[in-house]
Parts: C-alpha cells; sequence; structure tokens
C-alpha cells in the first residue's frame, strides 16, 4: 500500500499539488485521473522519486520514499516497477538484453535464471517471438508491453503507469489495460496508473483519484 | 554571465562526481568501455588518418613553397613540420576536430536517452544513471586517445614522406634527417598527455551538455553545439596552460 500524506509541489511559486492525500491500496488498479496541467504527471513523479515534493510524505508500506538513507532508498526501487509514456526502452539494446538489464544490474540469480526470468516476463506479455528486435523496429503497443516486461522482471511490489494507453488505437490501448490489471490481481501488486483515457477507467479503475477537484474515490 | 557560467562548472563538477562513482556492474560497464573504444575511437580513426595525411603533405609543401630559400638547410624542413605534428596538430588540432565528431555523438546520444526518459529509467530504477551513461565513454575515450595520437603522427609523416617521393618537392632523405634532429622522446610523451587530458575535456562536456538537455529535439541539437563549441575552446585553453607546463 501506498499513501500520500499532504504531498505539496509547487513551480515558481505556483501550487500545483496543494496538501495532497491519497491511499493506493495493494492488489488492484489505482488510477489517477485529472485534465491536462492538473498534477497527475507531477503527483507520479513525486511518487517514483523524479521529484522531490515541498512538504508532505509518500509512504510505502510505512516507508517514508523522501525520507529513506540511501542503501534502504536503493533496495525500495528495487520494488518499483515502471511503465513509462513512451515506454522508454534502451534504444541501443534489443528486447531481450532490456528486460534482462534489471536484472544483470540487481539480481544475484544466475545467468540461465535471469534469462530464464526475462523470457517469461516476455512470454507473459505475448512477446516471446521478439526477443532479439531492437525497439525501433517495434510498434507502440509492443513497445509498451516490452516496457510493461521490463518493469516486472525484478518481481515489484509497486507498479506504475504513466499514461499506458496513449497514442495507441483503441484495441491495442484495451489490451494493454487487461495486461496491467492481471498482472496487478495476480501478483497483488500495487499498481498506480496515470490517465485521462476514460475507457481505461471504466474497465479497470477500481480506485480512483481525480486531481481536478482533489478528491478520492 | 559570469554567474551563470559559474553555476554550469558547479553542476559539471556535481555530475562528473556521480558519474566518477564506481561502477555498480563490473561486467556491464567493461562491456561498455569496448562498446564505446570501437564506436568513438576506432570509429575515428578514418577520419584522423585522411586528415592527418593531408596535413603531413600540406605543412612539407607549404615550407618548400614559403620558407625554400637556398640559404635554408633542407633538413630543417622536416625538423620543422616534426615540431607542428608532434607538439600541435596530433595533439591539440587533432582534437579540436574530434570534439567535432565524438563530442556532438556523445551529446545528441545522452540528450536523446534524456528527453526520451531513458536516464529516468535507469534513475527510477536505481541506477546511478551519470555514471552508467558518462562514464564508459569518458574512460574509452580517453584510453583510446594515445592510440589515436599515435596513429595521427604516423599518418602526418607518412604525408610527408609521400610528397618527397611522388611530387619530388625535396629529397625524402633530408627529410628524414631534419624529422630525426635534436629528438626528444619527451615530445612524444607530451603529446599524449595533453591528448589525454583534451580526451577528457572532450567526453566530460560533451557528456555534461547531453546529460543536462531539457525539452525536445531543439535542445538535443542546441546540446550538440555547445559540446562542441565549449570543448574546442578549452581546448585551446588547456593547450596553451600545458604547454607552458610541459615545456
Amino acid at each position: 500500500m501506498i499513501k500520500v500524506h499532504n504531498l505539496s509541489k509547487q513551480f515558481d511559486g505556483e501550487p500545483v499539488l496543494d496538501h495532497l492525500n491519497a491511499t493506493f491500496e495493494a492488489g488492484r488498479t489505482n488510477l489517477i485521473v485529472g485534465r491536462s496541467g492538473s498534477g497527475k504527471t507531477v503527483l507520479m513523479k513525486c511518487l517514483i522519486g523524479l521529484l522531490t515534493p515541498d512538504s508532505g510524505q509518500v509512504l510505502y508500506d510505512g516507508r517514508d520514499f523522501h525520507a529513506l538513507p540511501p542503501r534502504q532508498l536503493a533496495l525500495l526501487r528495487q520494488e518499483m516497477g515502471v511503465l513509462f509514456q513512451g515506454a522508454a526502452l534502451f534504444d541501443a539494446m534489443s528486447v531481450i538484453d532490456n528486460v534482462l538489464f534489471p536484472l544483470r544490474m540487481f539480481s544475484a540469480d544466475s545467468e540461465a535464471a535471469q534469462q530464464a526470468r526475462a523470457e517469461e516476463c516476455l512470454a507473459r506479455v505475448d512477446m516471446a517471438d521478439a526477443l532479439h528486435k531492437m525497439p525501433g523496429e517495434l510498434s507502440g503497443g509492443m513497445q509498451k508491453r516490452v516496457g510493461i516486461a521490463r518493469a516486472i522482471a525484478l518481481r515489484p511490489r509497486y507498479l506504475f503507469c504513466d499514461e499506458p494507453t496513449s497514442g495507441l488505437d483503441p484495441v491495442t490501448a484495451r489490451r494493454i489495460d487487461e495486461l496491467i490489471h492481471s498482472i496487478t490481481h495476480e501478483d497483488g501488486i500495487t499498481t498506480v496508473i496515470n490517465t485521462h483515457d476514460m475507457e481505461s477507467v471504466r474497465t479497470i479503475g477500481e480506485t480512483l483519484l481525480s486531481l481536478d477537484d482533489n478528491c478520492f474515490s | 554571465m559570469v554567474l551563470r557560467a559559474l553555476q554550469r562548472v558547479g553542476d559539471w563538477l556535481l555530475v562528473m562526481r556521480r558519474a566518477l562513482a564506481r561502477p555498480q556492474n563490473g561486467r556491464l560497464f567493461r562491456r561498455q568501455v569496448a562498446d564505446n573504444m570501437w564506436r568513438l575511437g576506432v570509429g575515428s580513426l578514418p577520419l584522423v588518418l585522411i586528415v592527418s595525411l593531408a596535413i603531413g603533405v600540406l605543412l612539407v609543401l607549404q615550407i618548400v613553397l614559403n620558407f625554400g630559400y637556398p640559404w635554408l638547410p633542407r633538413f630543417a624542413i622536416g625538423y620543422a613540420a616534426r615540431e607542428v605534428i608532434l607538439l600541435e596538430f596530433s595533439t591539440a588540432i587533432v582534437c579540436v576536430i574530434l570534439a567535432g565528431k565524438v563530442g556532438s555523438n556523445i551529446a545528441s546520444e545522452i540528450g536523446t536517452m534524456r528527453i526520451t526518459q531513458q536516464i529516468d529509467a535507469l534513475d527510477v530504477m536505481g541506477v546511478n544513471s551519470a555514471g552508467y551513461v558518462i562514464l564508459p565513454k569518458v574512460v574509452a575515450f580517453v584510453g583510446f586517445i594515445p592510440v589515436i595520437n599515435i596513429i595521427s603522427v604516423s599518418a602526418a609523416m607518412l604525408g610527408a614522406f609521400l610528397l618527397c617521393w611522388v611530387g619530388g618537392v625535396m629529397p625524402a632523405d633530408s627529410l628524414q634527417v631534419g624529422l630525426q634532429h635534436s629528438f626528444q622522446s619527451w615530445y612524444v610523451w607530451g603529446g599524449i598527455i595533453k591528448s589525454v587530458v583534451f580526451a577528457f575535456i572532450i567526453s566530460s562536456v560533451s557528456a555534461y551538455e547531453g546529460y543536462s538537455v531539457r525539452g525536445g529535439s531543439v535542445e538535443v541539437g542546441n546540446a550538440s553545439t555547445h559540446a562542441v563549441v565549449y570543448s574546442s575552446i578549452l581546448i585551446l585553453f588547456a593547450d596553451i596552460l600545458l604547454t607552458s607546463l610541459l615545456k
């Protein structure tokens, strides 16, 4: 579970997040919705540590993300998987190397076990036949699926998805939604999705945080 | 403006402190260094070879045409050419040329990684992104620059000999006597030391410019331009300083 407590962030004196409180529950797809400029991306960046809030706390099962010592913060980061809006695949690496990357950096498993885990993740997102392709050869939807495979490679407890369906056709978008939803429930992950796709809200939204009126439902 | 420049120097130092930290995964790091040596170092050799060969030819040709007085001993032409090639051309000038090729390559590659959130992805995973993307490039280029320096000196001298053999502007024997006249091996080491410093300037400044990009493709283009301009200017200042220190 992730708890956001009194989180505030402003840019050039302009408040974007103002004493925000929210709870993102484990094993559920928690959606953050709001119009453009409502602070969805800023909140997501505060949650994953790309921005430091001016005040307030982000608690990962009681651990204050922005107050953790470096070593514990590094361990917490390994419990997090992030799917970026543009997938953010390493374009100099093949699909399999992208998924292997976090395993090579942080896993103590043997090389064979890492390879097996990466292939398992890619099979789970239905990309087992594209192991040796480069990201530039993939469509937007395929890149998102590889991004999900990379995000779950280290068996994270928390999964963050920034606009996972943006730029995708409706059929592919629903497929990505279903994939994230099934991974969340099967693995008991705390998933936070930043979206303005109302179809995603309707089909997979279980907990909803609307930043337009700062309400949590 | 001065304040802004100082701010950027401070920012560069902070990024370099993170970049020069111990690599998190030694095996991946060694693979990256080898890959970058191939792309940045070996990939630059054709350009260095062509430019050095041409400069060797042009340098001797200009000296012969402009200083070929009857009272000037022939070996002095080879002597002057060697001093210029060894002390300045194959170090400072080749590095200024490489600032254009390697510097823009590094800045645009890292800048694109920044705007496509690949660096954010590294940060979120807990990877030291500065160390991961910058250090292998710095180590690879600094480590390979002595090879580039030696190849440049050799190619320039080959160019000078080619002019004598093919063009017949002066006897090759006189050129050889001049090249060997009052030779000190320290000149070679001094050139390598200077090249190593210049390679560090090119790779670190360009990597910093790419790493600190904010925005889109226009900013990546600007970072690439800044990388070349700042690296070239810093090389020339460093050259003045090092020439005074190493004489």
